[in-house]
């Protein structure tokens, strides 16, 4: 299984963190800053993938912003830089042509994408289809509650 | 600011600007602070919060959370929002519980109660925002109060697929963390069933919760293999367009299929005939598809495509059955080695490293050798060169060692720092796994030290010296080497160290030669003296007391250093002690006593390479998938590291124990020099048989007691074994921690047998158990009633087991006794032959000469005779021979042979189904020193049975 995955920019700054287990802060705190150094003084050429303690790293860059996952030993590393590449095309398709902004400003959203796309670090749903359906539901009961409060305001309910 | 989606909070998109507008990280301390000192004046303030402000300030707190700050208030109001009826503030509300509320946290009551009240919405969208949070925090609680109805949910037919999903995914969480929680007897067959589903992405998280289920009971789940089996191999013959929007990059269904194939690794091949060829005809396309051409040019469909091909070679590893499967995955992952991706080229050196411990495909890797030398020397990530390393660490063999040894050595010189220490560890112990000729052996650690001297750790320099100790063919040339090895303007402190020992044990085999006479050789070795380490120095010490002992001549060379100014009063304890010491030893002692202080070490007991067990401790993956797997993964000898002196162990040499007591009590500094040094008592004494065993476990493939190879006997057990063919009593086994003594009484075809196991140690054994087995060929022909014992042997103690056995008929090979304990939580195994043999069950007989030519006579049918001649392996002393003959269970009949040194005897054989006679003659050429022996009886298998074990005997 997916134990974490991270999302920093090429300066180190953390933009998203997802633990699939259970860490104290201090590990997690501890963890972030080891991987983000250690991944950023690799050169563009070499192996997406590395061993870190006993788990595996595998990692991409897309623009600015650093995709960091750590999977077990027997996990496959291929197909999880392929999950990387799936979320992005979520969120790509999400927010349209998605930057590292709209990530910062819509964490939650970020967050939201993940849990239907990955749950208990396994891979829930692959279909882009069906996973974008289930965010486009939740955004459907988000302007319920819009027009709700409107309706409130203006007293009509 | 870029777009925010849905009902952005305004506020907290200005927050965020702010954030992002500091210009220092002070700025932003005292932005935050800021908004802290605000949200929490709101959260305490009289009037009261909507909900949309609740939800904004805690999203902020989420926020600068995730910034890296600590977060301690906020979560009763992130708690308030699950119980709010609308859905983007409940949706926060988990959010903000999944990221910051830990499993132990008060609030957790709560938060499961909103959970058991959404899991009952009618609206799904609420169901998953329930299980999200659940498979998120994942708490022991959770699985007690609401993991019970998990189950149901994800397989009731009223539930929609995604809630499905979710639930399968939760469900695996929580198992994970509490697996006792939520028993599943009832649910299992139906949640196998989910791999026959018909939407694809419940089946893709079902098979991570099977796969999990698997693991903790595949007995229970066994029938999902071929419902696995039939799912994929329906995917991998689908056609991309088949399976819409599960089809990735021309690829059907990636995941699914990589999550099918792992779980099929958790069982042997298929037993059904028919599963297990659609398996391999799965593998086999998966294999084809490999040489297609490409749908697609973009690198997600080699990789989803590959992503499957590595896994479906896992299986085709972990299966372990089908040569041609093994060859052609070998072959594959050969084009991968030169792949234009360096990701492809990582994966395929780390899955040869697998395929080169099947005996199938080990020689098909070897193929690619070359090619992973090259990638040794010119890939440029550090990481791929690391997985070349292991890869030719795995690959050799006997055949290979020289050159790959070698191409390690010389890429050594030039290897990254961080692999270093690694490398050096896997030279070591290749050359010593494949050393032919032991000169070369030396050569390479010589070598290691010379080059990476600083990497070289304590175990290795031991063990070379472990090695030069027990083999008397390399210690000229050892001796040899290493004096010119010192030669070096510059050489590194282990090599000192090697060298002192060394010179010090062996120096006298190379001092004919005026280049390296004695002096000469200690001139050399003082050169080095000033520049080392106290704890060389010692050592030095104590091969200058040696080299007096070795060559006199140059005794008052010696003395003059042990005894100047700079030594006797030398600040450092330990060599100060060294020097008065060893001055004095020196000057009182008589050349015989020095003779007898400094007598040459004797050979080490066989014992697990301490650089095994060190590249272990240091990778223990690494090495249980690599090379080792195969070989003594528990040594039957305990593990006695070379430094650990045995405190218990007898002490041939009591002067030496005396005159070093207080040093090596003295200080600390001075131990390591003493595990070598003079110092410590010789280790125990080896059996009779080390010198053997020890050369096997030079060459690593020695039958090791170690699970792989489960029948194979303990070192020695076979020459124990053979002592009790002419004797009832006496020790069949002994090591450090046990000895195993046999008390056996025959009458006629049965036999009492006792087998006392004494603990040596001052630890108990637990687990102990010690069991009788019986080889196929033998089990008609023998019954055994063996007594139980108990399962703790307490330190110091004997327990005893009885046997009782009875001979039904005639049989050839002996009862293996099996036995198995932990000590000191290591598990320890033993297989030894219990001396029960035909001829135990002789009687002997009487007869005059007349008789006995009768039946000889009529005895004359060539299949009745055994005749063996053969070399004497002992001394031909008659009254020896006399008394086996009696201990075999023979008769020695007087006045039958002309010849009075010829034996001849009879005896009866008894077995439950018959009685068979037996004459045996027994002639001695002590000229030649020769025997024949020709047993005839009835039974041809029994003559044959009886020449081959007295064969071994005279």
């Amino acid at each position: 299984m997916m134990q974490f995955m991270l999302l920093f920019s090429r300066q180190g700054k953390l933009r998203l963190q997802k633990w699939f287990s259970a860490y104290p802060d201090r590990v997690k705190k501890k963890t972030t800053r080891e991987l983000i150094t250690l991944v950023l003084q690799r050169k563009p050429k070499m192996c997406s993938f590395l061993e870190w303690k006993d788990l595996k790293i595998v990692y991409k860059r897309y623009a600015s912003l650093y995709f960091c996952c750590a999977i077990e030993n027997d996990d496959n590393e291929l197909l999880t830089l392929e999950v990387i590449h799936r979320y992005v095309e979520l969120l790509d398709k999400y927010f349209g042509s998605v930057c590292e902004l709209d990530i910062i400003f819509n964490f939650e959203k970020a967050y939201f994408m993940l849990d239907e796309f990955l749950l208990g670090g396994e891979v829930q749903e692959t279909s882009k289809k069906n996973v974008l359906k289930a965010i486009a539901a939740q955004d459907l009961l988000q302007e319920d509650d819009a027009l709700q409060d409107v309706l409130v305001e203006y007293g009509l309910s | 600011m870029p777009t925010v989606k849905g009902d952005g909070m305004r506020g907290l998109a200005v927050f965020i600007s702010d954030i992002r507008n500091c210009k220092s990280k002070e700025a932003e301390i005292k932005r935050i602070n800021k908004e802290l000192a605000n949200i929490r004046s709101k959260f305490k303030g009289d009037k009261t919060l909507d909900g949309y402000q609740k939800k904004k300030y805690v999203c902020k707190l989420l926020f600068i959370f995730l910034l890296g700050h600590d977060i301690d208030f906020g979560h009763m109001e992130a708690v308030n929002l699950l119980s709010s009826n609308k859905y983007t503030e409940k949706q926060i509300g988990y959010l903000f519980i999944s990221v910051l509320v830990g499993a132990s946290s008060d609030l957790m009551k709560l938060v499961i109660q909103s959970i058991k009240n959404d899991l009952v919405s009618r609206n799904p969208i609420h169901i998953n925002l329930a299980l999200h949070c659940m498979a998120n925090v994942g708490s022991r609680e959770m699985a007690d109060s609401v993991g019970g109805d998990i189950p149901k949910l994800l397989t009731s037919g009223e539930t929609i697929d995604s809630v499905k999903q979710s639930a399968g995914l939760t469900l695996l969480r929580l198992q994970r963390s509490s697996p006792e929680m939520i028993p599943l007897g009832e649910w299992t067959s139906r949640i196998i069933h989910l791999l026959n589903d018909q939407h694809m992405g419940v089946v893709t998280s079902a098979t991570s919760l099977i796969e999990a289920l698997v693991r903790k009971n595949p007995e229970e789940y066994k029938s999902c293999v071929s419902l696995a089996v039939s799912r994929l191999s329906r995917i991998v013959t689908a056609s991309y367009t088949d399976l819409q929007d599960y089809t990735y990059y021309f690829v059907p269904a990636p995941w699914l299929s990589v999550k099918l194939l792992r779980l099929l690794q958790n069982y042997p091949p298929p037993e059904d005939a028919s599963v297990r060829t659609r398996l391999t005809e799965c593998l086999e396309t998966i294999l084809n598809k490999a040489q297609e051409p490409p749908k697609s040019k973009k690198v997600q469909h080699s990789n989803a495509k590959n992503a499957v091909l590595f896994e479906a070679i896992n299986l085709i590893i972990h299966m372990d059955s089908d040569p041609n499967l093994l060859v052609r995955a070998c072959n594959q992952l050969g084009q991968f080695l030169q792949h234009k991706e360096t990701n492809l080229r990582y994966l395929a050196l780390e899955s040869m490293c697998l395929l080169a411990t099947s005996e199938f495909s080990h020689e098909a890797v070897k193929k690619h050798q070359d090619t992973v030398i090259t990638a040794l020397k010119t890939e440029r990530d550090v990481s791929v060169r690391q997985r070349a390393v292991d890869l030719l660490y795995a690959m050799c063999d006997r055949s290979n060692a020289e050159e790959i040894v070698g191409e390690m050595l010389e890429y050594l010189e030039s290897a990254d720092y961080s692999i270093r220490e690694e490398m050096v560890l896997k030279v070591a112990i290749l050359a010593e796994k494949y050393a032919v000729d032991y000169t070369w052996y030396v050569d390479v650690i010589l070598n290691l030290i010379r080059i990476a001297g600083d990497y070289v750790s304590e175990e290795v320099w031991y063990r070379v010296i472990q090695i030069v100790i027990n083999r008397d063919d390399v210690q000229g040339y050892a001796a040899k080497t290493v004096f010119e090895a010192l030669q070096a303007p510059a050489c590194h402190e282990n090599m000192v160290k090697v060298g002192g020992y060394i010179l010090g044990e062996f120096g006298n085999l190379i001092a004919g030669d005026p280049r390296s006479s004695p002096l000469v050789q200690f001139q050399l070795l003082h050169s080095k003296y000033h520049l080392c380490s106290p704890n060389t120095r010692g050592l030095l010490l104590s091969t200058y007391i040696k080299f007096i002992n070795l060559f006199p001549e140059i005794k008052s060379s010696i003395q003059e250093i042990l005894g100047s100014d700079n030594n006797l009063r030398n600040p450092d304890v330990e060599l100060q002690q060294r020097c008065i010491e060893y001055l004095q030893l020196s000057t009182v002692a008589s050349p015989d006593v020095l003779a007898t202080v400094l007598e040459e070490m004797p050979p080490f007991p066989e014992r697990e390479s301490s650089i095994l067990a060190k590249l272990k401790k240091k990778k223990p993956t690494a090495t249980a998938e690599g090379g080792e797997e195969k070989e003594k993964e528990q040594r039957t000898i305990p593990q006695a590291q070379v430094n650990n002196a045995e405190p218990s162990a007898p002490a041939p040499l009591p002067t030496v124990n005396n005159l070093n007591t207080a040093p090596s009590g003295g200080s600390s500094g001075g131990a390591v020099v003493d595990l070598l040094g003079l110092d410590t008592a010789p280790a125990p004494a080896a059996p009779a048989s080390s010198g053997l065993n020890f050369l096997a476990d030079v060459f690593g493939d020695q039958p090791a007691t170690n699970g792989v190879d489960d029948d194979a006997l303990t070192p020695g057990a076979e020459e124990n074994f053979k002592k009790f063919f002419c004797k009832q009593n006496g020790v069949l086994f002994e090591n450090d921690l046990l000895q195993i003594g046999i008390k056996a009484e025959y009458r006629q075809n049965l036999a009492r047998v006792g087998v006392f196991f004494g603990n040596k140690t001052t630890f108990q054994f637990t687990n102990f158990t010690s069991n009788l087995v019986l080889a196929d060929s033998i089990k008609s022909a023998v019954s055994v009633q063996p007594k139980a014992v108990e399962p703790v042997v307490e330190g110091g103690a004997q327990v005893q087991q009885l046997f009782n056995i009875e001979c039904v008929d005639s049989f050839s090979e002996a009862p293996l006794l099996k036995i198995s304990f932990t000590h000191t939580s290591q598990v320890q195994k033993l297989n030894l032959k219990l001396p029960v043999i035909i001829s135990k069950f002789l009687e002997p007989a009487e007869m005059n000469s007349e008789a006995f030519f009768t039946r000889w006579k009529a005895l004359s049918q060539p299949d009745q005779e055994c005749q063996k001649i053969f070399k004497a392996q002992f001394p031909q002393d008659t009254e020896q021979v006399k008394q086996k003959v009696l201990g075999f269970g023979l008769s020695i009949l007087q006045g039958i042979d002309p010849n009075p040194d010829n034996f001849v005897s009879s005896a009866i054989l008894h077995t439950r189904n018959q009685q068979v006679g037996c004459l045996v003659r027994l002639e001695p050429n002590k000229q030649m020193q020769m025997y024949r022996l020709t047993i005839r009886s009835t039974k041809p298998e029994i003559s044959k049975a009886l020449g081959d074990l007295l064969e071994t005997q005279f």
